[in-house]
Parts: structure tokens; C-alpha cells; sequence
């Protein structure tokens, strides 16, 4: 939009290397984002599309008790994920940073392995293991533990189960590369000074790595109210995210305008997040996004 | 003490990593299942792959999944690479606002990218298929080309560029005959993670397809949702063998990378 309007004359070269930036982020992320915002105050036609009036409705109908509901659900189901995900995945970050150099780099490269694997596939391992006869029901009735098969696919656990697997990684990178660039010396400073091991993480280590820390629990707690389709394998249409909604709406009741203000609120709880580290860590970037 | 704690610290890495692991290790041993219900072990088998190389239409969907995935991660890398290059040598009024844009498909939760492009391309007029899918996916792969380069920028050591430019060679010069060489293994891995994350996406891909366009992953999906056959499994084994040779190219890569910086 705006790379031709001033062009330094020497930075005329510079300007047209930033023109397809420029051209992407105005084509592919403003204008169909402005775009959904006005849709979400339009009516729906009759029959298919999108009537020209401005209305307020779209908003008003996500407080009928059964949406409110649902975003309640996806926001407890995001919280249980996150907590689970900061209690498994923080320890395995923070120990991470204290292996050898080539074991971290062992490490990275085996967690890269997951992450680069097609989230389906992971599913499909967890349906294996979960189904009712599967591999956990097997094991846990040869070690005598149950004497009948738990069933759990297509429950509630399976599908914490199943975000809490898709997510982990963000949080141990995000933790990793936080604890890495911690100064260790300060916490053997605090130990010799006669902390005792808790008292030194808590007072020294945990501070510093808090930007590690929040930057985990945001990457994991946006992906987990949006991430329907493992509510919808795992969980077997029992349990309904925000995401599953705008889904419907979209593919199923072709009411684009609702889809459309429901993305909205979800857009602006994630960006009031964002927003929140922001300030809380006083820096731009987050925190391992990579 | 000190050592005992060491160890435990090692037992709770191995064990969340094998707990990872897991159900990959499962998807892979039952393609070679010979029963068909999946919790019985019936022998090894490779029947399901045969089964899955008779199958056209998941030839068509690789392809299509192929083809994808370059498109989008050749836009990305122009893009982004470009992008990158320009905002290390100026910084206008608008950079920040523009970075934050791009960075944004990688920051909002993907159901929303995916509803928001289904409405845009539809009020758009622009008809369904491979021509959608490309333009959603080089969406979220910009991002990632972005940061690789941007990255790499930032560590280079830019004595080289200074020199060619004290030497006269224009601004087009310099990025062609120094800056682009030095940046390639970047480029390189930002392409293949978009490559990898393309050739993963279910959510975005299901919004903007057409009827007669589909993917691996929509594939696999749909599977999993009426009841999957082992020659998912097979197929997914497959996949898994691809994967596993991209991370092995990008972590070659990183260490192509790193002498070239100083």
C-alpha cells in the first residue's frame, strides 16, 4: 500500500524488496481479518450468503446461555490443558537446559521429530492406545490394575489427553529456550548463600525464566480453544470448543456472519493475552516460537 | 545428592520422551499388522501397504499435497526473504505494524485463519481448489521463512556487505552475490518447516479445498473420523519416513548454516 507512495530515491531497490511483504501482509492477513470484523455486523440472507444491512444480532445471539456455554467449556478446557501442559512441560524444558551441549542438541533434534510429524498421525497413535481393547485397556488388565477395559476413547480424559500431547512442545521450547540463557552462576550464588534447592528456584531460577514460562503458556492456551478437530476424533462429538462451533456454523449451517463474530471474540481473548504478556515481560517477541 | 538428583532429572526426560514417542512407535508396528482389527496382533504383514499402493485416489491426493506444499513454501521464501532483507537495511514508520501482521497467522488460533479466508475467498468470487489452498497455506508459511531469515540476519557478520557496498556494488549486487548466498541454509530450513507444516494442515486446507481437491492430510482425516483401516496406518508409516528424512535435511542444514556465519 504504502511502498510506493515514498520512495527515498537510493531505497527505491530496498522498497521493492518490501513491496511483496507489504502487498502479502495487506492482501492475505488485513483486509480478509477487516473483512470478517464487517461480517460479523452484517444479517444473513435468506437461503445462502450475507444480507448488506448492519446488525447487532450476531453478537447478542453468542449470549444465549448454550454459546456462552460453550465458550465457557472451551476457556476450562484450555485452563485444565495449559496447567497440565505447564506442569509436565516446564520441568522437561528447564532440565533440558542442563544437559551437556551435545545432549541438548540430541534433544532438540528428537523433539523436532513430533513436531514436524503430522498431528493426525500422533492422533491416530492415541486412538491405539485409548480404545476400548486397545493397548492402555490390555496392559492395565494384564498388570491386574482393572479387570474391565476403561474405554476411555471418546471421554473428556482422552481429549485433555490428546491436546495436552499436541501441545507439550511448545511449552518444553518455550521453557528451554528461557532456562538456557539463565545464568546458573547466580543460582549456585543463591545455594552457597545457604538457599536451600526449592528456596533458589523459586527465589532466582523461576524469575528468570518467566518469560520462557508465560510465553508457553500462551502458545499453548490459544491453540487449545481452536483445536476442534482433537475434541472431534478423540472425544467423538461429546465435547464442543469454539472451534467446533465456528466449524458448524461455517460448513453445516452456512451462517457466515455468526462464524464470523464468534472469531471475533475469540480474536480479541487471544490478542488481550498476547496484550498481557506484553506488559507483564516488557518484550515484543515471544518467547521460543520456533 | 547432587548426583541423585541428576539422575532423576534424566529418568523425567527420557520418560516424557519415550510417553511421546509412543504412539508413533504404535501407528508404525500395526501397519504391519496382519489382522484387521487393530488391538489383535495377527502376524506381520505387508499386506495394508499393498492395499494402499492399489489405491488411486491417495496418489492423487500426494500429489496434490506435494505440489502444495512447494508452492507455498517457494512464495513464503520470496516473501519472506525479501521482506526480511528489507527491513534489516530500512526501518519505515509502518515496520512494526507490518511485522506484527506477519507474524499473525502464526499467533491467532488456526480456526480462525481458516474461517477467515474461507469468507474472504468467497466474497472474492474465487473458485475453490489448489489455487485457494496455495494462497491459505503461503499465509502461515511467510511467517516462518520471516523469522529463519530474520534470525540469521541478525547473527550475520555484515562486514562482507559493507565491503561490496565500499566497493561500489549496487544494492541489487550486493543481495544477489553476498547477502542471498550466505542467507541460503536459512532460507533452506524456513522452506522446509513451511513445507512440513503445509503438508500437515488439516484445519485450514478443510475450509478453502474444493470438491474435487483433496490432500493427504483431509484424507487421513476424514479416515480417522469413520472408523480408520490399517492402510491409514501404512500410509502414515509412510509419511512418518518422509518426515523423518526433512528433519534429518534441516538439521544438515543448521550445520551448513552455522560455519558460514562467521
Amino acid at each position: 500500500m504504502t511502498a510506493r507512495k515514498r520512495p527515498a530515491p537510493k531505497n527505491r531497490g530496498l522498497w521493492l524488496a518490501l513491496a511483496p511483504l507489504y502487498l502479502f501482509t495487506a492482501v492475505l492477513v488485513f483486509v480478509p481479518l477487516v473483512y470478517v470484523v464487517v461480517l460479523s455486523f452484517r444479517a444473513r440472507a435468506e437461503g445462502w450468503g450475507v444480507a448488506d444491512t448492519f446488525t447487532l444480532d450476531n453478537y447478542l445471539n453468542i449470549l444465549q446461555p448454550v454459546y456462552l456455554q460453550t465458550f465457557a467449556g472451551s476457556l476450562k478446557l484450555a485452563f485444565l490443558c495449559t496447567g497440565l501442559i505447564l506442569l509436565i512441560g516446564y520441568p522437561f524444558g528447564y532440565w533440558m537446559a542442563r544437559l551437556s551441549p551435545r545432549g541438548k542438541k540430541a534433544m532438540l533434534l528428537a523433539l523436532m521429530v513430533p513436531f514436524w510429524t503430522n498431528s493426525l498421525i500422533r492422533l491416530y497413535g492415541w486412538i491405539i492406545i485409548l480404545r476400548a481393547g486397545g493397548v492402555l485397556d490390555s496392559l492395565l488388565m494384564a498388570l491386574g490394575l482393572t479387570d474391565r477395559p476403561l474405554k476411555l476413547l471418546y471421554t473428556y480424559p482422552a481429549v485433555v489427553i490428546g491436546m495436552v500431547y499436541a501441545l507439550l512442545q511448545f511449552m518444553i521450547l518455550a521453557v528451554y529456550s528461557s532456562a538456557e540463557k539463565l545464568d546458573w552462576s547466580l543460582v549456585e550464588a543463591a545455594r552457597d548463600l545457604g538457599a536451600g534447592p526449592v528456596r533458589a528456584f523459586f527465589t532466582v531460577a523461576l524469575p528468570m525464566t518467566m518469560p520462557g514460562l508465560l510465553s508457553g503458556v500462551i502458545l499453548t492456551f490459544i491453540p487449545s480453544m481452536g483445536l476442534f478437530f482433537i475434541a472431534d476424533i478423540l472425544g467423538g462429538n461429546k465435547v464442543v470448543l469454539v472451534g467446533s462451533l465456528i466449524q458448524d456454523q461455517l460448513l453445516q449451517a452456512h451462517n457466515q456472519p455468526f462464524a464470523a463474530a464468534l472469531s471475533v471474540v475469540l480474536m480479541v481473548l487471544t490478542s488481550l493475552l498476547i496484550a498481557v504478556y506484553k506488559r507483564v515481560t516488557r518484550t515484543g517477541e515471544l518467547e521460543g516460537l520456533l | 545428592m547432587k548426583k541423585r538428583r541428576f539422575t532423576f532429572q534424566k529418568f523425567y526426560l527420557g520418560l516424557v520422551l519415550a510417553v511421546i514417542y509412543l504412539p508413533l512407535v504404535l501407528v508404525v508396528v500395526y501397519s504391519f499388522n496382519q489382522s484387521r482389527i487393530s488391538s489383535v496382533w495377527g502376524g506381520f504383514s505387508l499386506n495394508w501397504y499393498r492395499t494402499l499402493f492399489a489405491d488411486r485416489a491417495m496418489f492423487g491426493a500426494l500429489r496434490n499435497s506435494v505440489v502444495l506444499g512447494v508452492c507455498a513454501s517457494l512464495c513464503a521464501a520470496v516473501v519472506g526473504t525479501l521482506g526480511a532483507v528489507g527491513f534489516h537495511r530500512i526501518q519505515p514508520r509502518t515496520k512494526g505494524a507490518v511485522e506484527y501482521l506477519t507474524m499473525l497467522p502464526l499467533m491467532i488460533p488456526e480456526i480462525i485463519l481458516a474461517m477467515v479466508f474461507m469468507a474472504f475467498f468467497a466474497a472474492l468470487g474465487l473458485p475453490f481448489g489448489m489455487g485457494t489452498l496455495i494462497l491459505g497455506h503461503t499465509a502461515f508459511c511467510v511467517p516462518y521463512v520471516y523469522m529463519m531469515v530474520k534470525a540469521r540476519l541478525a547473527g550475520m557478520d555484515h562486514s562482507l556487505t559493507e565491503a561490496a557496498r565500499d566497493l561500489g556494488a549496487g544494492e541489487w549486487r550486493v543481495f544477489w552475490d553476498i547477502t542471498l548466498p550466505l542467507l541460503a541454509p536459512a532460507i533452506a530450513s524456513g522452506m522446509l518447516l513451511s513445507f512440513a507444516m503445509s503438508f500437515d494442515d488439516v484445519l485450514i486446507s478443510l475450509f478453502v479445498t474444493g470438491v474435487n481437491v483433496t490432500t493427504l492430510p483431509l484424507k487421513v482425516y476424514t479416515s480417522l473420523q469413520n472408523g480408520p483401516t490399517p492402510e491409514i496406518n501404512a500410509l502414515c508409516t509412510l509419511l512418518l519416513a518422509g518426515t523423518l528424512v526433512l528433519v534429518g535435511l534441516s538439521a544438515l542444514l543448521g550445520r551448513l548454516g552455522r560455519p558460514a556465519g562467521k
